[in-house]
């Protein structure tokens, strides 16, 4: 299947055109600059030793024997690092759930990293590791997150208390008063097995610190908000000792790449050691210690709706199972709050998230930041819902949208969804999938003996991360700024450079930047270079987290580019002496207008700029350049105290249609047909946002048929190498097409919404919903990601009372 | 207890190459720390995920199961030995451009190895047969969708004449 | 995840290699494509003192096609089996089983003895081996033994082969029946994957389409891959009726002790253990049926 055409909308001349992007050349020709790719002189290798105990006591340490083994260079452990450094933060309120790289007198995880040995090689290191002796005293352990909620249950970090971290009954409009008034109700659990993103890149990060000047350089493959800030404050440095080098290639991130304490530990032997020193997790590594597993939840859901397939409340409780530490991970419980609906009209939404610690590696932020499971509860109730009526599952959905003409919509948790047509984008893609063959086609294979099933999703990309869920979790963290920003320059000799303040990991910034700034110039983006700061020299940012960068880099791109333009147009009028009405912009050059004879050119006018000081207006600064720095729109803002806060605020909006059939001799499921229709407004480049979603798509088939962090009754990761996580490959992802339509935002420069997260936000939804109605003519259903062969053969098996008759 | 050191000669990329290197190097991990040719990548070192796949006398392998020492005398081509003889992109690599079958670069150097060997193999292939020849290349970013049009578009390309 | 240090040698001979290991005894391992082999290493679940790397044997890699069986040199290429035509036409199960094998880089490397001495019982190439009754040869520093199938795998990932044992080549038996037909098939979570079931089946046909011939096993359900050739037995004569292959297939389900893991319980393997020995059965006889 083919990409719909699109024409570029609103008549750009750069923005929704097909171009190639900056970025790729360099990655075919094998030239990327990965972490892993900096070699330093002298630069040493780290391993791990990691717990084999998901709880125990340490009990004591030594290291002589891996000491003794040549070219090991030192051995740290967590009572010299932890007395060294800070303890890493938290994003909600629990002062005493510290956490550090390497443990302290305790062990929380099997996995979680005791000591950390360097050597002149990383095979050394690994020889050493295995020759560093701990002795442990296994201590009770909690793996259930019901379990760990319970009283008597052991507890992960005695000293804050209990195994809560967060927990909150927001109540948004009359719900009970709708759930006495509905004509009915359904109740049922999902479960969305613990997954997350896992780029085929492990994290990496190489550390080097100068005496002289007392500042350390970092590499790393990292996406993360406030990393820099982070990593000096564990180390005790002020900010500006710390120098983290954007321009390291990130392989894949989608959230993750959080290594705070990977770069805190190699920072700190480093400075120790004073030599440059580099950890790149192995696999096994990254799978149990390196603290970036995902959302591990149970959701019950009540919804109260009517005959007419009118819902009128929701209740949505969401138990999830951070593990042994957080870092921002609670807040993935947060974030949907802000499309807690879904599209859909519902007045009255009752929300429970709970935060739970057990012994488990700890989760890290995943693409959607919580989004995705939220959206597989919201559209599991409402296929639910249509079941309960015998209504077709397509109606339910038309009948329940928000309307085109009702934005912007505030739904009742406070956000305002800025535009939207969810009725005309999934009217494309019913139309794309053939959506009365598609039907013939699944009936057709149900008559054939196959189990078939076809299944919708409607969802919310919410996009433009601000951080509201930070001070609506912790009421003691104000933090409502969330910016980002551009530096555009024009050189002596005319040619641009756009500077960005944060690293990338495939999302295709250059480009973006690059064709930004050269519609706002009306100059050629293939001529714009575009190059990433350093943490000591960048503008502001808060990192590519929430589908931001389009919106708020683009938005700064843009925003200083018509800094230039308009200073261009200021030196014309003052060397014309006429007023800046009098004049025309195009492609750089500058006329009066109906005079064209009297033009000054790009190239004239920078001369000016950078050498003609006597033919510059006052107050004009010479040369060109511009910084723009800027506040996501719509947010700055507290919470009320129920509650309610604006969190992002630009939706865009996918609705999938999938047709799934499943062998029911062997349960194994195959996806057929896979068409996503998908709205984020303008794309500025539409190859770039096509392959994205996409990639999104393949995640969530990931999530939703494959993929899950396994554990042992004895608190073991089971699925901690890629023979037992499974990650789809090109045979399981389907062919995908994607149809595009653009409600353009009213709030950003182009119209356009971010879309980073496109794509994982509704695969898991439709996907379950398809495995759901292929399942249906047996009575049977299932709640539970990931929707693996064997579980679907034990319900298959159920519904039959199978002892392998057919 | 230093390692042994076995002398080991290599064509990689049209060079003769040469080092002396511990039994237990990895062809990946010499190919990049020592030869510093970064564009092979580690992605799990067990197999799997296939982002380490070069030439080994023509055909796509893993590189990070097979030790450095096993390929003495053997013929190598990593990603940076697919380009033409005056240093453009293949029809193959352009391909990829042209589609935009690739976000982050991770998988890509395996992935364009795992296609070339396809077209050696199969000049026309299917959909399907693309999908099974890259089967063993894992992507986080793209889904694969824009990678297969970019092997069809450079099979097309090939047998209209494109070198 | 670096392998533990460990010496190196490369055999020119099959005769160097199986002195190497006379001499080395159980600290010596071979290597051949290494496909299994080397991720044991980087995990260090494995650690041998010396590795004698026999993939430069050129004596160890052929294709020979006899009267009664196909040789195939145990260091031979996985994909060079797959792509040799004379070794399709008469073990046409080995094409078919390599079509599961992994995926292509692991087929360029691995090679059909490699597998075949790993005996894993969730593999592709033992169960072929087994149903077929293949034999194995086997060479040491003192001789040459041949070892059946049937004796030669002895557990999970066991053989009889001795530590100071090298094979050298495989036997595998062509049926010189006209109206043959075999089919291999497998359940995994994705493709490539271990199987967590493989059932393959070899039918022969006489001219009135009566069997006369039929061979059946499965793989990854009991302690090596598993041949039912008494179940099989009593096909012969038979038309192979859809309840006779049902039959067979489950008795052989209810003969097997399958182990649970991860991605398939021990019940659900003895589910599809029924499931794909009626399938492979039903497409082998299909395909015999096919030659007119």
């Amino acid at each position: 299947m083919t990409m719909a055409e699109h024409p570029a909308p609103g008549g750009f001349r750069y923005i929704g055109t097909k171009r190639r992007t900056k970025e790729d050349p360099r990655f075919v020709a094998g030239r990327g600059r990965y972490a892993a790719d900096i070699a330093l002189p002298g630069m040493k290798h780290v391993a791990l030793v990691a717990s084999p105990y998901p709880s125990a006591r340490i009990v004591s340490i030594r290291a002589e024997a891996a000491f003794a083994l040549p070219g090991v260079r030192y051995v740290l452990t967590g009572e010299e690092f932890c007395a060294a450094t800070d303890s890493l933060t938290i994003g909600v309120d629990a002062p005493k759930v510290t956490r550090y790289a390497l443990a302290k007198d305790v062990v929380r995880y099997a996995g979680e990293w005791v000591a950390a040995v360097v050597a002149d090689t990383r095979a050394l290191a690994e020889d050493a590791a295995e020759l560093v002796e701990v002795d442990y005293e296994p201590l009770p352990y909690i793996i259930e997150a019901e379990r760990a909620l319970e009283s008597g249950s052991p507890l992960v970090h005695p000293a804050h208390g209990s195994n809560l971290l967060y927990r909150r009954r927001f109540v948004w409009g009359p719900v009970e008063k709708a759930f006495a008034e509905s004509d009915r109700r359904i109740e049922f659990r999902a479960k969305w097995g613990r997954s997350s993103t896992v780029p085929i890149e492990t994290f990496a990060v190489a550390a080097q610190w100068h005496p002289a000047e007392q500042l350390l350089d970092v590499w790393a493959s990292i996406q993360m908000p406030k990393f820099p800030d982070q990593a000096a404050r564990a180390l005790r440095l002020p900010g500006n000792a710390v120098r983290v080098h954007y321009d390291v290639d990130v392989g894949g991130s989608y959230g993750v790449k959080r290594g705070i304490k990977h770069t805190v530990l190699v920072g700190y032997l480093a400075r120790r050691l004073g030599v440059p020193v580099r950890l790149i997790e192995d696999r096994l590594e990254n799978m149990r210690g390196g603290d970036m597993h995902g959302p591990d939840r149970y959701f019950d859901v009540q919804a109260a709706f009517d005959t007419d397939g009118t819902i009128h409340a929701m209740k949505i409780r969401a138990l999830d199972d951070v593990g042994a530490y957080a870092g921002r991970s609670p807040l993935q419980l947060g974030k949907p709050i802000g499309a807690i609906c879904g599209p859909y009209r519902i007045a009255a939404i009752e929300y429970e998230p709970i935060s739970v610690m057990t012994h488990k590696t700890p989760q890290e932020a995943v693409r959607g930041f919580g989004q995705s499971p939220t959206n597989f509860a919201i559209e599991r109730a409402v296929d639910r819902i249509a079941r309960a009526l015998g209504m077709d599952r397509i109606e339910v959905r038309r009948r329940n949208f928000i309307d085109k003409s009702q934005f912007p919509y505030t739904i009742p948790s406070g956000s305002t969804y800025d535009s939207g047509d969810y009725h005309a984008v999934l009217d494309k893609a019913l139309a794309a999938i053939d959506y009365p063959a598609l039907v013939r086609e699944r009936d057709d294979a149900r008559a054939a003996g196959k189990l078939a099933g076809i299944g919708i999703s409607t969802c919310l990309e919410p996009s433009g991360g601000n951080t509201a869920f930070e001070p609506l979790f912790n009421p003691k963290n104000e933090t409502t700024t969330w910016m980002d920003s551009c530096l555009v320059r024009i050189d002596l000799s005319g040619s641009i450079t756009g500077i960005m303040g944060t690293s990338s990991s495939g999302q295709g910034h250059e480009t973006m930047v690059a064709t930004v700034v050269g519609e706002v110039l009306e100059r050629d983006p293939a001529g714009i270079r575009v190059i990433h700061a350093d943490s000591l020299n960048a503008l502001p940012s808060n990192s590519p987290v929430g589908s931001r960068m389009a919106i708020m880099l683009g938005g700064a791109a843009a925003g200083a580019a018509k800094k230039i333009k308009q200073a261009l147009i200021a030196i014309a009028a003052h060397n014309f002496e006429c007023a800046v009405e009098d004049l025309e912009y195009r492609e750089g050059n500058v006329s009066l207008k109906g005079a064209p004879s009297k033009t000054l050119t790009w190239d004239q006018l920078v001369e000016i700029a950078h050498r003609k000081f006597h033919r510059m207006p006052a107050g004009l600064e010479p040369g060109l350049q511009a910084k723009f720095v800027w506040e996501v729109p719509t947010g700055g803002g507290l919470p009320t105290p129920d509650g309610r806060i604006q969190m992002y605020p630009c939706y865009a909006f996918e609705a999938h249609i999938v047709l799934v059939e499943i062998d029911p001799d062997t349960g194994k499921a195959v996806i057929r047909k896979y068409v996503c229709g998908h709205d984020c407004g303008v794309m500025i480049n539409p190859d770039i946002v096509h392959g994205m979603t996409c990639g999104g798509i393949a995640h969530g088939i990931g999530a939703a048929l494959y993929e899950k962090f396994a554990y042992t009754e004895d608190g073991q990761l089971a699925s901690g190498t890629f023979m037992d996580y499974l990650i789809p490959s090109a045979m399981e992802v389907p062919a995908i097409a994607i149809v595009d339509h653009c409600t353009p935002s009213p709030l950003t420069t182009f119209g356009q919404k971010g879309s980073g997260e496109a794509g994982y936000l509704g695969a898991p939804a439709a996907i379950g919903n398809a495995v759901n109605d292929a399942l249906e003519p047996l009575g049977v259903s299932i709640e539970e990601t990931p929707m693996k062969p064997f579980a679907l053969w034990e319900r298959i098996r159920a519904a039959r009372g199978d002892n392998g008759k057919r | 207890m230093s390692e042994k050191l076995h002398p080991i000669s290599v064509e990689v990329n049209g060079v003769a190459c040469s080092g002396m290197v511990s039994a237990r190097l990895s062809l990946v991990d010499w190919l990049r720390e020592e030869l510093r040719l970064t564009g092979t990548h580690v992605g799990c070192e067990h197999g799997i995920c296939g982002a380490c796949s070069v030439m080994f006398d023509g055909e796509p392998l893993r590189s990070c199961l097979v030790f450095a020492v096993q390929a003495n005398g053997h013929r190598i081509t990593t990603v940076e030995g697919l380009a033409r003889p005056d240093g453009s992109l293949s029809v193959l690599q352009d391909s990829f451009c042209q589609t935009h079958a690739l976000q982050c670069g991770y998988c890509t150097p395996g992935m364009l190895i795992a296609a070339q060997g396809l077209l050696e193999a199969n000049a026309d292939p299917t959909e399907a047969q693309i999908r099974e020849a890259i089967g063993g290349n894992l992507c986080r970013c793209t889904g694969y969708q824009q990678i297969v049009d970019a092997v069809r578009l450079a099979a097309t390309r090939l047998s209209e004449g494109a070198k | 995840m670096k392998a533990a240090p460990f010496e190196y040698i490369r055999a020119g001979s099959i005769g160097e290699a199986c002195e190497l290991l006379a001499r080395h005894g159980e600290g010596a391992k071979l290597i051949a494509g290494g496909q299994s082999l080397v991720p044991m290493m980087a995990m260090r679940l494995t650690r041998p003192g010396l590795l004698v790397d026999i993939n430069e044997i050129a004596a160890l890699k052929f294709v020979s096609i006899e009267r009664d069986f196909a040789r195939t040199g145990a260091g031979t290429r996985q994909c060079v089996l797959e792509r040799d035509a004379a070794l399709a036409s008469r073990v046409p199960l080995l094409r078919q089983a390599l079509a599961w094998v992994g995926h292509i880089q692991t087929r360029n490397r691995g090679t059909v003895g490699g597998s075949v001495a790993h005996a894993d019982p969730a593999a592709e190439l033992p169960l072929v081996a087994q149903l077929l009754g293949a034999r194995m040869l086997l060479r040491s520093a003192s001789g040459a033994r041949t070892v059946d199938a049937r004796s030669f795998f002895t557990g999970p990932m066991a053989t009889s082969a001795g530590p100071f044992e090298c094979l050298e080549e495989i036997r595998w038996p062509v049926w010189r029946e006209r109206r043959t037909g075999s089919a291999f098939t497998e359940i995994s979570v994705r493709h490539g994957d271990f199987a967590m079931v493989a059932a393959a089946a070899q039918i022969a046909l006489d001219e009135d389409g009566r069997c006369t011939r039929a061979s059946f096993g499965l793989g990854a359900v009991d302690r090596t891959p598993v041949a039912f050739a008494q179940i099989a037995q009593r096909l012969v004569g038979t038309r192979l009726e859809q309840e006779l292959l049902r039959e067979a297939a489950r008795e052989a389900a209810e003969s097997i002790e399958p182990g649970g893991d991860l991605h398939a319980s021990a019940d659900y393997r003895r589910h599809l253990a029924r499931v794909l020995a009626e399938r492979a059965l039903g497409a082998a006889h299909e395909q015999a049926g096919k030659i007119k």
